[in-house]
This record gives structure tokens, sequence and C-alpha cells, in this order.
């Protein structure tokens, strides 16, 4: 059986307490939220932190208020709390299609929405044991020098597989985070950069406390995944899309996001802006389609034929905003997803 | 006289409920659910697959829900509710859904079936009714290898309307 | 009620069966371990912890292919906690399941093959104290070339992985020729040359592997463990640890699921004993699932060439059957596999000539081995395939092109192995019609498709994997007084079903119910000698051992229950726990009376079972004994599919199948385990992949398993498993138990080439490999869009230097079973005793 390293766990009951620890602990302490990427990465040694940081008994990460600014979500917010709540499917609905999509039942059950937002990138070279990324000699994101995606490559190469953080930074979410009595808040786009190992601008001893949303008032969203199987898998390629649309139906304000397709979130702003001023037809779908795929370059460090994953990613946008402008998608998702959300 | 080692020493104590009888149990600090109920409880129905999250065939419902033992720390559980597959049998009768998993071959080597009755016992307390679609979505966390998942949904449905039989005549 | 409208669409999927008046036989009933399956009680081999236990972790190599310099294990001897470090030198007798290649020690002596190699054990208190001494111990590798597949094995003779083979890297080459192929394919009015590859896969038995060993109180050793093959085991443990068998007990625990995965004796099972001794202590392993991939004996990777000749009306006039297998870093079961990769292209089509040549080579790769239909789904794969394509060009329906080539019943074949039983036409008119397959094939819309594929599987195999001739199967029967019945079974119980199949056939002979008797199966101490849960070969082989035991009980009982009711002993009747004259109702007495009685007069009531499978006379060639079995089975599956020729994404709508199972012994396993055929030929299909990723042969000689983990290796989820509708076909096969012939691998076969003749019937591009992924798909309909080839799939056969085939006529061209130009060698002595046995 796979064992965890020794570690000592620590139990904090407020913000505050958490944020202490982890400034005097430094890089030797990890937060531990629902542990469903945290632990396996410790069983096979990509992480290997000296003390966790508990967040489970601080109540209030796990609060979440409507009211009309907006919603205001608390990081230990589990993802089934999200993908069972009509206030997410009715309205947040990119935000509920990726929470839903998330793994299996029992992984929403404990994962929880701060989790997903900083979800360790992934790659098939680093998502291994301890054993076999000793056989390659390790990678530069643990233990190693090279990035086996590009071994030209500066930096690393890693994937970010987060389903939630497309959707959120399509839905314009803020998040707050908390460093002692330091609190900032910034645009959750703004927290993630294009590096496999730094894609977290998070300062060590930084807590993600909150994620804010703004009120909806006319947007619409829409979120597509790629994976192979129905379930389990994390993204390979997905799409966030949102739109504030006039009565008319015409664009006024959009985003475009893809998932798993670099080392961060990527909005594609030239794509959602082609959008704005013009109703959803399927010419104007195919070109923002086009527009954004442009940007998507994977890398073969996922499952799936990485040029394939290029070619498909015009179709994912294009079913996203189709989504979005309200058709009936139930066969796609059936194909796709092999059932209905 | 060879010291202890570290990792052979049982430092944490949590004292949980666990399949409605109250139990403590000191253990060793890094130990999952999974580890300690296998391991230093004697609870071995619950299985293991994979240790990651990647297979379901350890999970076990915790505070209502089903969960991977593999991925929660023991020591985050003290003072919670786990039910196991030992704790489905009561007065020594088999719950409907291990009747139905028996007679509609639900379960050939028997080993995912621990976490898939769980699991599946988990969806039927929160929806006693669920579609066809609703038994496939909520057991997709489970991994079977031998039956092809379709004599698992027999089982549950056929459990359903025992269930509801049941409910019925105890009306 | 939203549940009663759900119901029809679960009772259309039963299967549709013939029966008579047997009571036991035949119902579906809950399986006599069922209870403890569902309440999480059996112990499992990692569910065992003994008093003192300590923990077993093994260091595997990091590197393909090296030599080892040296090992220092000093370090890890002193890390606190550990109680012992192994390594190859401690045990360095060579094993392997098949006498001719004893090619593998426990732990390496000198030189790994593969990455995840065992090189040394490390036995401490905790398991995770032996995890963390693992990189206390310093190895000195001296690397090697890495060879990475077959066609570099091929161009690599050195480093040779072995210094027995063939030569350089080729393992074993075979080749035979049944008639001249060259007048086949004159005769023919087309011949059709096609290149296939089978991807590799391995088992995922959701049970990762898990061994317990202790020494007993007599000083003997006892081996709790998942296997499917306790006997091999029990053979190889003596061999390795040099102690007779007698002093060896195998406990073959039960089983979380084998597929073939388990039928290997393995290292970590050999570590552990060897521990267990050394430590006078229990000592157990639990491997995790990244070291399950790296024991493997999958699928083997097969790149195939078919060169068939046919008439305008379809009937075939030759093949000609290149095969090239990549069977990784060990022998394993690959030289039979080698074999099974073209024995039986003869059995489900009439074929008058048939020349075959396969070539497997070693790789530095984990062993490939025997995966559910054991080598035959890779050329079953490009015949089927082929057939579609043959039937397109002749513009046949492809049901009608197979019907009218289907072997005949008891047909000789032109490779000489004997059918039996062949309900083939019957499985393809049912198939049909229960799937309206007239209505879709080439009528639905683009984009949707179905496709036909048929299968002939072995009911165990014909031949022991070593020499002798003593029985394949064995039962005991002891009768108690109270009436209860002891089975005690050699077979091992990978739930498949096989005590409870035991049980019935007892229960029905014996006219008492399945919760009297108890079973003790898999215990190399309890029950006599059965070869193991592999070949298909249990419900036929031990079932016919237990219709012999059961019945020399029942004569026992007859006898004395006839003297005393004063019938003669025919009249008699074994049924509802009594025997009784049918004739005359007073007469009758319980079946605890008629044992009392039975007891009184002969003494303990006890009896014993044996088979052995017929004798196999016809196919007298060198290597003819591959693929001979008492008797066959035949599939045909019709697959739905959708298409999105966007995307290439596939779906697997419906699946229709047929089985021609003799008899359904318990409905409901028999179901399961097509189910369960059905769902692991869907996921060769369209995703399982043993995988391996080369890294830039600039930089590294890594070469390392791609998808190690449940995450990565994709398999189907419950979400993924399509409708599957199945029918029974129940034609009594007089060589098995109550007329049943195999259903745990036959309605595997047929899947992945239906699926891929689905995929040409939704948008007419032909995947001639599997998995058939959407990436392949789209890729192939870019080749159809720029007007080449509408195909993705191989292109190239490599040359391969072929030996002078065996030839050997046919039967219609007067052929014995001989090779006309095979070199006499000396005969076998006749009753040649196993010599660890008689130790």
């Amino acid at each position: 059986m796979m064992r965890l390293p020794m570690f000592d766990l620590r139990a904090p009951r407020t913000t505050d307490e958490a944020a202490r620890i982890l400034a005097g602990e430094g890089a030797n302490a990890m937060l531990l939220a629902g542990g469903t990427d945290l632990l396996p990465n410790m069983k096979r040694r990509q992480q290997v932190p000296r003390t966790l940081v508990s967040l489970r008994n601080i109540g209030t990460l796990k609060q979440s208020q409507f009211n009309p600014a907006g919603a205001r979500l608390g990081a230990c917010v589990t993802l089934t709390e999200i993908a069972e709540d009509p206030r997410f499917r009715n309205g947040y609905s990119a935000l509920w299609q990726a929470a839903a999509q998330v793994a299996t039942s029992h992984i929403r059950n404990m994962a929880t929405l701060g989790g997903n937002i900083c979800l360790d990138t992934r790659c098939s070279y680093y998502d291994q044991n301890y054993e076999w990324r000793k056989s390659i000699s390790f990678c530069m994101k643990k233990d190693g020098e090279v990035c086996w995606t590009a071994p030209g490559s500066e930096r690393c190469m890693a994937v970010s597989s987060t389903d939630t953080a497309p959707a959120l930074i399509a839905l314009g979410a803020r998040v707050l985070l908390r460093s002692g009595a330091e609190v900032r808040e910034v645009l959750l786009s703004d927290l993630y950069q294009n590096d496999g190992m730094n894609y977290m601008l998070r300062q060590p001893g930084e807590i993600v406390e909150e994620v804010r949303l703004p009120a909806l008032h006319g947007w619409k969203s829409a979120y597509w995944k790629l994976r192979r199987r129905g379930s389990f898998d994390f993204p390979v390629m997905s799409v966030a899309a949102a739109a504030r649309l006039s009565p008319a139906g015409v664009v006024e304000e959009a985003r475009i996001v893809l998932g798993a397709v670099a080392s961060r979130p990527l909005p594609a702003d030239e794509a959602a802006k082609s959008l704005v001023g013009r109703p959803l037809t399927e010419e104007t779908i195919a070109e923002a389609a086009a527009q954004a795929a442009r940007l998507a370059k994977p890398l073969d460090n996922t499952d799936f034929d990485m040029s394939w994953r290029k070619k498909v990613t015009t179709a994912f946008v294009t079913y996203a905003l189709r989504d979005l402008r309200g058709d009936d998608m139930t066969s796609v998702n059936l194909s796709l997803g092999r059932h209905i959300l | 006289m060879a010291t202890q080692p570290v990792e052979a020493q049982k430092t944490a104590h949590i004292r949980i409920d666990l399949n409605g009888e109250m139990t403590d149990v000191s253990f060793a600090p890094y130990k999952t659910l999974l580890e300690v109920l296998r391991e230093d409880l004697g609870h071995t129905g619950t299985k293991h697959g994979c240790e990651l999250g990647e297979c379901g065939a350890c999970a076990v419902i915790l505070d209502g829900k089903p969960v991977l033992s593999c991925l929660v720390l023991a020591q985050e559980c003290d003072g919670r509710k786990v039910v196991t597959i030992e704790g489905l049998t009561a007065d020594g009768q088999l719950h409907p859904l291990q009747e139905a998993f028996g007679d509609h071959g639900g379960s050939q080597c028997g080993y995912c079936t621990p976490g898939m009755i769980v699991t599946a016992k988990a969806l039927l307390d929160q929806n006693p009714n669920p579609t066809h679609e609703q038994i496939r979505e909520a057991l997709s966390g489970n991994l079977c290898r031998c039956t092809g998942y379709l004599q698992i949904f027999d089982a549950v449905e056929n459990a359903i309307v025992e269930i509801s039989k049941r409910n019925a005549a105890a009306k | 009620m939203p549940r009663e409208k759900d119901l029809p669409k679960r009772a259309s999927r039963d299967p549709k069966r013939s029966g008579d008046d047997l009571r036991v036989i035949g119902a579906a009933r809950r399986r006599v371990d069922s209870r403890g399956k569902v309440t999480g009680q059996p112990i499992y081999a990692d569910d065992i912890s003994l008093p003192r236990m300590a923990h077993c972790k093994l260091l595997r190599s990091p590197h393909p292919h090296a030599r080892i310099r040296s090992i220092d294990t000093s370090r890890a001897s002193a890390h606190p906690g550990v109680y012992l470090v192994l390594t190859g030198k401690d045990m360095p007798i060579e094993y392997g399941i098949l006498p001719v290649s004893q090619d593998e020690t426990a732990l390496a002596t000198d030189h790994v093959r593969h990455v995840g190699d065992p090189v040394a054990a490390v036995i401490a208190r905790e398991e995770l104290t032996a995890f963390e001494a693992l990189d206390l111990i310093d190895v000195d590798y001296e690397v090697l070339a890495t060879i990475s597949s077959p066609e570099e094995a091929l161009a690599t003779p050195e480093p040779r992985l072995h210094t027995y083979g063939e030569e350089g890297n080729i393992h074993k080459r075979v080749s035979f020729e049944f008639g001249d192929v060259n007048v086949g394919f004159a005769e023919a009015d087309e011949v059709f040359e096609d290149l296939f590859f089978y991807q590799g896969s391995t088992h995922l038995a959701m049970e990762q592997h898990a061994s317990v060993a202790a020494k007993d109180r007599d000083g003997k050793l006892t081996l709790w463990t998942s296997t499917q093959v306790p006997h091999y085991l029990h053979r190889s443990l003596a061999k390795v640890l040099g102690m007779p068998t007698g002093h060896i007990r195998v406990i073959a625990t039960p089983c979380g699921g084998g597929f073939g995965g388990k039928s290997d004796p393995m290292n970590h099972e050999l570590i552990v004993s060897k521990a267990a001794l050394m430590l006078d202590r229990p000592v157990k392993i639990s491997l995790t699932r990244e070291e399950v991939f790296y024991c493997h004996r999958g699928r083997h990777p097969v790149l195939m060439k078919f060169k068939a000749g046919v008439k305008k009306d379809g009937t075939l006039t030759a093949l000609d059957l290149q095969t090239l297998v990549d069977g990784g870093g060990y022998g394993s079961f690959g030289v039979a596999s080698t074999f099974y990769t073209g024995a039986l292209q003869t059995t489900a089509y009439h074929l008058p000539r048939y020349k075959f040549r396969a070539c497997r080579t070693f790789t530095n790769k984990p062993p490939c081995g025997p995966k559910r239909g054991h080598g035959t789904p890779q050329p079953r794969f490009g015949q089927e395939v082929q057939m579609d394509k043959i039937a397109e060009r002749l513009n046949i329906d492809p049901a009608e092109l197979r019907l009218r080539t289907a072997v005949k019943p008891n047909e000789l074949t032109a490779n000489f192995l004997q059918l039996g039983t062949v309900g083939l036409s019957e499985c393809i008119e049912r198939v049909v019609a229960m799937s309206g397959w007239k209505d879709k094939f080439r009528k639905l819309p683009e984009g949707r498709g179905v496709g036909l594929a048929c299968s002939c599987y072995l009911t165990g195999a014909g031949l022991s994997i070593y020499w002798n001739q003593m029985p394949h199967s064995g039962i005991l029967l002891k009768l108690d007084r109270g009436g209860g019945v002891t089975l005690q079974a050699g077979t091992t119980e990978i739930g498949q079903g096989s005590d409870d199949v035991l049980s019935a056939i007892v229960a029905e002979i014996l006219g008492i119910n399945t919760a009297d008797i108890r079973v003790y199966s898999g215990d190399t101490d309890l029950g006599p000698v059965d070869l193991g849960s592999y070949s298909s070969r249990v419900t036929l082989m031990a079932g016919n051992a237990a219709v012999q035991a059961a019945e020399r009980a029942k004569a026992m009982l007859a006898e004395v229950v006839a003297e005393r009711l004063e019938v003669p002993p025919e009249y008699l009747v074994f049924a509802n726990n009594h025997v009784f004259d049918p004739g005359a109702a007073e007469k009758k007495l319980t079946f605890p009376e008629a044992i009392c009685l039975a007891e009184a007069k002969f003494g303990t009531i006890g009896t014993a079972g044996s088979y052995w499978p017929p004798k196999m006379p016809a196919a007298k060639y060198k290597g003819g004994g591959v693929g001979t079995s008492p008797t066959y089975t035949y599939s045909a599956a019709i697959v739905e599919v959708e298409v999105d020729p966007n995307t290439g994404w596939l779906r697997v709508v419906n699946v229709w199948n047929t089985h021609d199972l003799g008899r359904a012994l318990n409905p409901t396993l028999a179901l399961g385990q097509v189910e369960g055929s059905i769902y692991m030929g869907l996921g060769e299909a369209l995703m399982e992949e043993q995988d391996f990723r080369r890294l830039p042969k600039k930089l590294s000689h890594a070469l390392v398993h791609k998808a190690p983990s449940m995450l990565d290796y994709k398999s189907l989820t419950s979400l993924d498993m399509p409708p599957v509708y199945t029918e029974f076909v129940e034609g009594p096969d007089p060589r098995g138990p109550f007329g049943a012939k195999e259903v745990g691998q036959g309605p595997m076969l047929p899947i992945a080439p239906a699926v891929a003749n689905a995929v040409f019937d939704a948008v007419g591009v032909r995947i001639d490999e599997v998995p058939i992924t959407p990436e392949k798909i789209l890729k192939a309909l870019a080749e159809k869009k720029a007007g080449r080839a509408p195909r993705f799939g191989p292109k190239h056969f490599p040359q391969i230097q072929w030996p002078e085939p065996l030839r050997v006529p046919p039967p219609w061209e007067g052929g014995d079973g001989r090779a006309i130009n095979d070199t006499p060698k000396p005969p076998k002595p006749a009753a040649k005793v196993e010599k660890v046995l008689s130790r």
C-alpha cells in the first residue's frame, strides 16, 4: 500500500491562526483542505511538507453568501455543495458545470473550491511515483533539472488542470487572500502565471480565503470539458465562456477562457472581443472559436494526442458558445460525457 | 535493544462513531482513515486499489457522504461518523442492497463490492428513488473490472424496489 | 411507480435460455459465496495480519536495461526497524511458468530487463520503514542499450536480454503450413492483404497483488497469496526454495480479479516465502498499483499481416498470417501466446489451406503473458476486420458471408483441431435478429453505424503446462452423517464463480441444495491438484471431475438405499434432499439417512473424481498441442456506434451479442461473464493501453510506462459502459458437465473488431488497430478527404527470417496430423513421473 510520509498536522480554528502557522513554517508547511490533490502528491513524494495546516476547523471558510452584489464563496465550500446548489446551476452555470464534472462524486464530496483553484499543475512526467520519476532522473518540477515535455525549455510545462478556475475567470471572479492580518483582493485571472512550477502568484503564507463573484445581470455562461471517460479524468482541454447579452441577443461583453492547454487558465480575450456588438450566430461563434483555438498550445504531457487536442479546441469553444446561447446540447453532452450532466 | 522506529509509534488518537459504535483508536499519525480502519481497527472489509483516489474501492460513508478513505487523514476524523461495509447488516440481516448484489450478480471477485455498496447506500439514503441515469452517475467513481457494471445497476434497481416494498409494508 | 417502467429494459437483456427439468443446474441462483462478498467478510491476502508480521518492499530497477555491477545493502540493513535485506544472490534459482522459459529469478542476480524489475527486498517492522529504507540500498549499474520495440529487437541482436531463445533478441519463431497456400491464392478470385496492430493492455484487477508467508509450527511453509495458479506456484516455490512440495502449502486467498494477471508464479511470492523462512516470522507484501503494472503478464502487442484468398461467393481458399509479438523482458507464457496468435484462425470459418508464422521478441518492458483471450484477440481482430473488408468488396452482407463459411460441428480443422458442438451459425442468426441488423447495416445516417464480428475460443487448454500424464483436475467429496457435503478442490475462485458451479453440479447429482455443500478450494494441502483458473478450463475440467466424484458417491448411496427400499438402484431418484422411487411414494429415505446407511456398510464416505482431457490424437506435429481443447465456444456480436465526423469522437451506443456456451449452469454467473467480457473487450477497443514512453535517445536511455496508475490507464467507468443485450445459444456439448462450455473469455473476442467494423459503417474509414481512438478516426477521415486510402493503421511489416515451415497436409489432403518435413525425434518416455511431486 502507498503510504504518506511522516508529517505534523496543525488544526487552527481561524484563518489568522492558520496564516501565522504558515508564516512561521515557511516553505515546510502546506495547507490541507479536501486533501484530494495534496495527499496523492504526498504519497508519490511529489510534495513532502513537514507540516500540514488543516483548514477543516475554520468555520468561516465553509460559508457562502449570495447578495445583490454577487456571491461570496468560502474557500472550503466543497465541489458537491456547488454542484448541488441550484443557485449555481441556474445562475453561474459555468461554475456549476465545472464543479459537477470534477473527478468523481466521492472526490467532489471532499474537494474544495479553494483547493481546486490552487490545484497543482499536472504533467505525465511529474504525476508519478517516486520510483517512476527516479527512472527518468526526475524533472525540474521536483528533484530534477529537465522539463521532459520540452527538454529545451527554461520553464516547467506542467498543465493547469483545474476545472473551476477557467469557469470562475470567465465569470469575473476575484479572490480574497489573507496573510496574517493583511487581506488583499485580486482578480483570479491575475493570480496565475504561465509557469508550471510557479503557476500561482500566491505568496508563501497567503491563504485563499474567499472567492467573490460579481452579480449576474444578464451574464450567461458555460463550461465544456474534454476528457476520455465520463468520470475521474482531469480536463485535458476545456473551455469556459461567459457573455452578457442584450435583450435582443447582442453580445455586450464576453469572456472566453481555455483550460488545460497551458500552465495557467488562458483567457482568449481577442476571441471574446470579436463577439462584442454582434449576436451569437454560427458565423460569429465560428470566428471566435477559430481565434480562441489559435491560442491553445497543448503539449505531449496529458492524455490524448496533443495535435488532436489542439484541433478539437475549436469544436469545444463552439459547444460552449452554443450552450451559452441556449441551444439544446443534450446529444453532444451525451456523446462526450456519456451522460446528461 | 533496537529502538522502536518512529513510523511505528501510535501517538495519534481519535474517537469515532464506527458503524454506530463509539470507538477509540491509537495509530501512527501519518495514517489515512483507510489504514486505520484496516490495520488498527481490524475492519478489512474496506478495500484499496490505488490509494490515490483513482478507483473508489476504499469508499466509506463519512458524516453521511461517500468519500475515499485513502484520502482522509485519520487524525481529521475525531468525533465523526463512519459507516463501512461492515455496518450495513443489521440484526443479522443483510441490507437490501447486499441481498440484491447477491441475487443479481452485482459482485464477482468482490473486491470493488464494499465501496460500490456503501456508495449505493449513500445514494439511496439521499434519494430513495433515483433514475437509472442517477445510479450510473452515482457509481461512476467506483471502478469494477469484472461485471461491466450492468448487473450492479440491476442489483441497485432491485434493491430500490425491495426497500420501497419494505417501507410500504412497514406503513 | 417509476421503477416499474425500468424493469422491461432489464428484462429484455435477460438471456433467453432453453431449459429442462434440472433443479439446480440452469436456475439463476445467488452464488454460494455471495454472502461474504457483499458483507466485506472474505479475507483477501492483504487483509491477513498475523502476530509478529513483518512487511516487505522491493527495490526495483530504475533502468530499462542494465547489468548490476554491485549492490551495497549495509545502510539499509542498519536502518532502525529493518529486519532483513535480500538480493539476487539469496535466491538465484531460475523459474518461470513454462518449462521452456525458466528465465526469471526472484531478484535480479546481475541483469535487469525492464524498469520495475526487482533488485532487492527490504523486510521491516513497518511497511513505511521498508519503503524509506529502499533508498538506502546502493546499486551500481552498467546501463545497456534500450530495446523498446519488436522492430528494434529484430534490428538489435546485441546486447541480448537472454542467452536462450532463437537468436539475438528473438525469443521464439514458429512456422507452419497446412496445405499449399499458393495453390489457394491461385484459385482465389480476390486476394486481400491487410496489416493490423493490436496494442498491449493489462488486466488491472481491482485487487493489487498481495502475499503473506509464514513458517508453520512444524517448520513447513504456508503462503497465502492472490493467485490463479496455486499448483504451478507450488512447483516454483519448491524449485526456488529447494524444498519438497509436501513441505509447502499454498493457499489461494479470495482473489480480487485475475483475468490472467495472476497466472504466473510471481517474484514477490517467492521473496516473502524466503524471507519468512529466514526470519522465522510472517512476512507480508502488498504491491502498489504501479508495481502491478510491472508484474503485468498482459496482452502482447501484436503486429499482423493477413493475406487471404477468396472466391466470389466468399469461400476462403487460403490464409497466410504473419505475426510479430512484443514479449517484454521475460518468457512468461509467451511461447504459448505466440502459438495462440494463429492457432484459432481455422476454428470459426472453414479454411482449406493455412500458413502461419509468428515471432516473439524480447524488449525492455514488463513481460507480456496471458490476458483474457490469451493471444487470440489480436488475430481475431485482424481476421474479423478483414472479413468485413471482404464482405464489402464482394458485396455480400457480413453476416451472410460468415454464415456461408462457418465451420461445421465436429469438424477437424486444417491444423488438426478437433471441434465439438458449434453454435456459430445460430449465434449469427440470433444476433442479427435481435439487433435489427438488416434495418441498420449501411442504412443508418452518416455518423451512426453497426458492425458485426464473431469468435471462437477454447474450453480449457488440451495440454498441461508441463508434460505429465496425470489428470488436469481433481475433486474430493466427503459426505457427513448429518447430510453435509464437503467438496475439496484445487480450483481457484477468482470471482468467476467456480465454487458455485462445482457446488451446483454436486447438488444436482446428489439431489441436495448448494447451501448444504461446503467448498474448500485453492488450497494445495486440502484439495487435489487442479491446474488453475486459466484458459476457461475450470467449469469443464473440474466440473467433469465433480460429476465423477458425485456420481461415485451417488452410486454408493443408491446401492444401500436400493437394498433398504427393495427397489433396483436404477429406479432411484436423488432430489429435494431425498432418495426415492418416484413410482412408489412410500419408498423414500432422507439424504442423511442414506449417508448413514452407506457409512454403516462402506465406512467413511469419501469419493474422488478426476478429469483428463480427451487424448489429442489428431495433431501430431510439433506445436500441435496449442489450440487443442475438449470443445470450443462461439460468439457473435453487433456493436452500434456514433462518430462525430468533426472531431472523431466515438461513442458505443449499443452492444448485442450471442454466445454458444453449451449450457448456462448458473445463468446469473454466465451473464456476468458475458457482460464482463464485453466490458473488457470495449476497454481494449476504445482506450486501454499498456504503452511506454521513450525519452529522447540523445538525452536518456529511459523507457517508462506511460500510465502506471488507475487514473492514467483508462478503463471504462459505469458511465462509459453501453447497454448490452445478451442471448445464450444453448446446445449441450457432450464433453461438458451437463453440456456446459466456457463463457468467461469468448464473448470478449468479437467486440474490438465489431467496433472497428461499426466505425467503417458510420463514417467509411478503417481503423486497423486498437485502441480505436478519436485521434485515429480523425486522421483516417483526413486521409479520406484528401483522396487517399481512408484508413489508419500500420503500414509496414518487417522482414523476418522465417524458418522453413513445418508442412502438415490438412485432413482433406490426406494428412494424418504429422508434418511431412519434420526431423524425427526420440519418442517421449511413456510415463515420466513428475520429479518434484515424487520427492
